[in-house]
């Protein structure tokens, strides 16, 4: 029985599990959500320790339970989250138990994504902790009459000063939970944090070593069937007819029906084998033979015909998305100058762990659903409007993700399950298979980058950006118009994430429309605009016959960027110069409120090229675990090289040519560089960690290669094997 | 439909399936042994890893029919089931797992390779390795846990 309630994890030594669903008194703070603004405030309902109220329960057993609202998917909320809670109520890791919060409105935002868990939750729920903190002090002041400065709190106790007197946060709780909730209370300083900043061990972690974490994959509850699910080999193929004659003499096989893929854009077709187990439901789907009408998708889903519409978009002037200092009367008249392209290819997330949800739609109309997602309080409510059920009666557990990087946030998978569910009634659980997870999509999308720059007096003045491709916001969420630069792609080279003082400056945009489905991937729009920013950069720099690095500095006057690339000079011996045969490239891109520089080490040994060592510098401001940041910046170091040297996605006259992970490769351990991490140490807000890493592997590797060989590349994958 | 004997982590299982049910969905669905994870299904990915009389095998594509008779599997819950496994230590000290989806997989293949090269080269690594996949890319941190624990094994 894999089923869970959601502890995460518990204190040890402590039965904490009790079923018996008695409302406890006990103290309950909250944000309240419904105002979407994160004000404190005391939360009215009557809660047990299995029904818990948001973020912070202690009952008067001193049981003290944190909500986590952010899942986790291997970025480290799990521990990050509730960390900066504890920090606050002063309680250590260890007295906690941790929950997943389960996608209810008074939670709030759920999603884990845009990497911003941290920084969109580093006041509110600090501010819970020690509003939370001060209503016990007050508690325990008015017990002993004493005023609330003649009493701190250390350890989930309440002590009074000078003495050896003391009360557990338990003791206190039902007391407190009368008292006036702080409306601003006081926030710890930086110097005071005790888990905040510190590299705490994760508490899940042995869980993960010894095969006993509970992963979407592994939920099993009582009576549940498996589905395996055919899907079109065109994606939006149209079910003509089934011939299940052969799937029906499979041992195991209990029934053959008609599902349906609910896309954010559209719905498509599909048949589901339902069996007793798994391998049986996937043998059954191989041997289904079913007609598809496919009718104009081979013209519709073809790479090559995307890529050569956009490149046709060069000519083109594209709209602005902003300009300064009238770049293209000055690029038309500059005698030093360059005019090229740059691509990058669409790529599939594939997370070890395929997508599935396990869901029972009963006869009752009540839902229940295990699923390893992203966001469990943006499911909530859609997975109510697909069944038509009211969001009250569907109860959901968020289960680990075995990894995600944007493809969990997208629960077309979890509805495949609801629907097959509710016409069966009782509880299914949907496994797709590697093939349905490479060949289904959304995928990153492929991109061009139409680039423009000169040189004036030995200095880089004109930059031109012109980002030529599909919109996640047009063709998934209907909100671009066509006479509008796409404003997410615009934000990630916009003033905020673009440093660069030119003195003509311009990004423009030209749509180019594909069906082929696109979503959200790690570092989305970064990842594809930062290897045409950063390389061309390297290209105008020794057109200026300036050291790119040095450039860059040059075109730089925020400090923060300054420190982190001159940091970056100091890790990775940048200005020792290299061996022959051998190269560096650094490139540098702030996304998701973070600034973050890479140098990659080449060396061209037997006519191919070995990336031999990798180094990033990160300013993400205050961060809450400094090992959960080196971790993250680690893997975005790997996933940006895949991203960089493997194939990406290819789809030809209607069908993606890669199916698995013998075609569609992602990085090993033997092509695996030295990597070194290092985290600028300040007092600024704190941004984000889970994708900034990512956007600036590409072009260093591009740049390094351009070092070591004199050959620039501009067309991802790049080959290793030289020429 | 046939009876087959399969001695898992030392315990005798008695299992009836079709004769091509792969090991790896035996261990899942058969005897709810939910550490070895299904990555891909065609032996690329090694999440699957598990021991057979201590060799690393590809659970996924190991039917149960083609089981040697007597032999003996070992699963990531097999491994340091009594006190953790140096190895496992070692990726908990380096905090190694950050999805931790692939790990079991990860750590089979290391076991198996301490065992019979105590004191492995990076390269021995690299070829130990190879076939299995961690998208989250915590590949560095094991090479560096799999040293630690080669040190720890040796004391």
């Amino acid at each position: 029985m894999h089923s869970t309630d959601n502890t995460l994890f518990k204190p040890g030594r402590r039965d904490f599990i009790r079923k018996s669903g008695l409302a406890t008194l006990g103290l309950v703070i909250g944000i309240d959500s419904t105002a979407r603004a994160f004000n404190i405030t005391r939360l009215t309902e009557s809660v047990t320790p299995f029904e818990v109220s948001p973020f912070i329960l202690i009952d008067v057993h001193n049981n003290i339970t944190i909500v986590n609202p952010r899942n986790d998917m291997g970025q480290g909320t799990i521990h990050s989250v509730p960390a900066m809670i504890a920090e606050e109520l002063e309680v250590t890791l260890d007295q906690v138990t941790i929950i997943q919060s389960d996608g209810k409105a008074k939670y709030g935002p759920q999603t884990s994504g845009g990497s911003s868990s941290i920084r969109t939750l580093w006041l509110p729920l600090r501010k819970a902790g020690a509003a939370t903190k001060e209503m016990l002090i007050n508690a325990a002041a008015r017990r002993w009459d004493v005023p609330a400065q003649a009493c701190y709190a250390s350890g989930g106790k309440v002590f009074k000063k000078d003495s050896d007197v003391s009360l557990t946060y338990g003791q206190l709780a039902e007391e407190a939970s009368r008292l006036e909730v702080p409306r601003e209370p006081a926030l710890k300083q930086r110097t005071d944090f005790r888990i905040i900043g510190k590299d705490l061990k994760r508490k899940e972690i042995p869980a993960r070593v010894t095969g006993k974490a509970v992963y979407g994959i592994d939920v099993e509850v009582p009576g549940m069937v498996y589905a395996a699910i055919l899907h079109s080999p065109m994606i939006f193929g149209k079910v003509v007819t089934i011939d299940d004659s052969d799937t029906l003499k499979i041992p195991g096989v209990l029934r053959v029906i008609r599902s349906e893929r609910k896309m954010i854009h559209c719905d498509t077709d599909s048949v589901a084998v339902i069996a007793s187990n798994w391998w049986a439901a996937s043998k059954g789907k191989n041997a289904l033979k079913v007609q598809w009408d496919h009718a104009g998708l081979a013209e519709k889903l073809h790479t090559d015909t995307y890529f050569e519409q956009c490149h046709a978009q060069v000519k083109t002037e594209g709209i602005n998305h902003h300009e300064t200092g009238d770049f293209k009367r000055k690029f038309d008249s500059a005698t030093s100058r360059l005019d090229v392209t740059y691509e990058t290819p669409f790529l599939a997330h594939v997370p070890l762990e395929p997508e599935n949800t396990t869901a029972h739609v009963r006869q009752d109309g009540s839902v229940e659903i295990w699923a390893p997602i992203q966001g469990p309080g943006e499911t909530l409510p859609d997975v109510a409007r697909y069944l038509n059920i009211a969001p009250e009666k569907i109860k959901i557990h968020p289960v680990l993700m075995g990894g995600s990087y944007g493809r969990k946030a997208y629960i077309d998978f979890v509805k495949e399950a609801c629907f097959l569910s509710s016409k069966l009634n009782v509880p299914v659980k949907v496994l797709w298979t590697r093939e349905d997870d490479i060949t289904q999509g959304p995928y990153r999308p492929g991109m061009l980058s139409h680039m423009q720059g000169f040189i004036e007096d030995g200095k880089i003045t004109g930059f031109h950006h012109h980002i030529i491709g599909e919109s996640i916001l047009r063709q998934v969420f209907k909100g671009l118009a066509d006479n509008e630069a796409d404003p997410w792609m615009g934000e990630a080279l916009g003033e905020g994430n673009n440093k660069y003082r030119f003195k003509a400056d311009k990004v423009s945009w030209t749509n180019v429309k594909t069906e082929i489905p696109i979503m959200w991937w790690r570092a989305v729009n970064a990842s594809n605009l930062g290897w045409g920013q950063e390389c061309f950069m390297d290209e105008l720099a020794h057109l200026a016959g300036k050291d790119p690095l040095t450039a860059r500095l040059e075109l730089l006057e925020d400090e923060r960027y300054i420190k982190v690339l001159k940091t970056l000079a100091e890790k990775s011996d940048y200005y020792t110069p290299s061996r022959q045969g051998t190269g560096k490239g650094i490139a540098i891109f702030r996304s998701f409120g973070t600034i973050c520089a890479c140098c990659i080490t080449v060396s061209v040994r037997d006519k191919a090229i070995t990336i031999d060592k990798a180094v990033s510098v990160v300013d993400c401001g205050i961060y809450v675990s400094g090992d959960t940041v080196k971790a993250q910046t680690e893997g975005n170091i790997v996933m940006g090289l895949s991203a960089a040297i493997k194939g990406g996605i290819v789809f030809k006259n209607g069908i993606c040519q890669q199916s698995n992970y013998h075609n569609y490769h992602i990085m090993r351990m033997p092509e695996m560089p030295a990597v070194s991490v290092y985290v600028m140490e300040n007092d600024e807000a704190p941004g984000g960690v889970g994708e900034p890493g990512l956007p600036p592997v590409a072009p260093a590797l591009g740049n390094a290669i351009f070092a070591a060989t004199g050959i620039r590349i501009r067309k991802l994958p790049l080959d290793l094997t030289m020429p | 439909m046939a009876k087959y004997t399969v001695n898992v982590n030392r315990r005798r299982y008695e299992v009836e399936a079709e004769p091509d049910v792969p090991l790896l969905w035996i261990l899942r669905d058969y005897l709810g042994l939910k550490g070895t994870k299904f990555g891909c299904g065609i032996a690329a990915c090694g999440a699957c890893t598990i021991h057979l009389n201590g060799n690393p095998v590809r659970s996924c594509q190991l039917r149960i029919s083609a089981i040697p008779k007597n032999s003996e599997i070992t699963t990531i819950e097999g491994v340091g089931a009594t006190v953790l496994h140096p190895v496992q230590q070692a990726w908990i000290e380096l905090q190694v797992p950050q999805c931790g989806y692939c790990q079991s997989g990860q750590i089979m293949s290391a076991v198996a390779l301490l065992e019979k090269t105590p004191d492995p080269t990076d390269k021995d690594i690299d070829s130990a390795l190879a076939g299995n996949l961690c998208r989250c890319g915590t590949y560095d941190r094991i090479r560096k846990a799999i040293h630690l624990a080669a040190g720890e094994l040796k004391n």
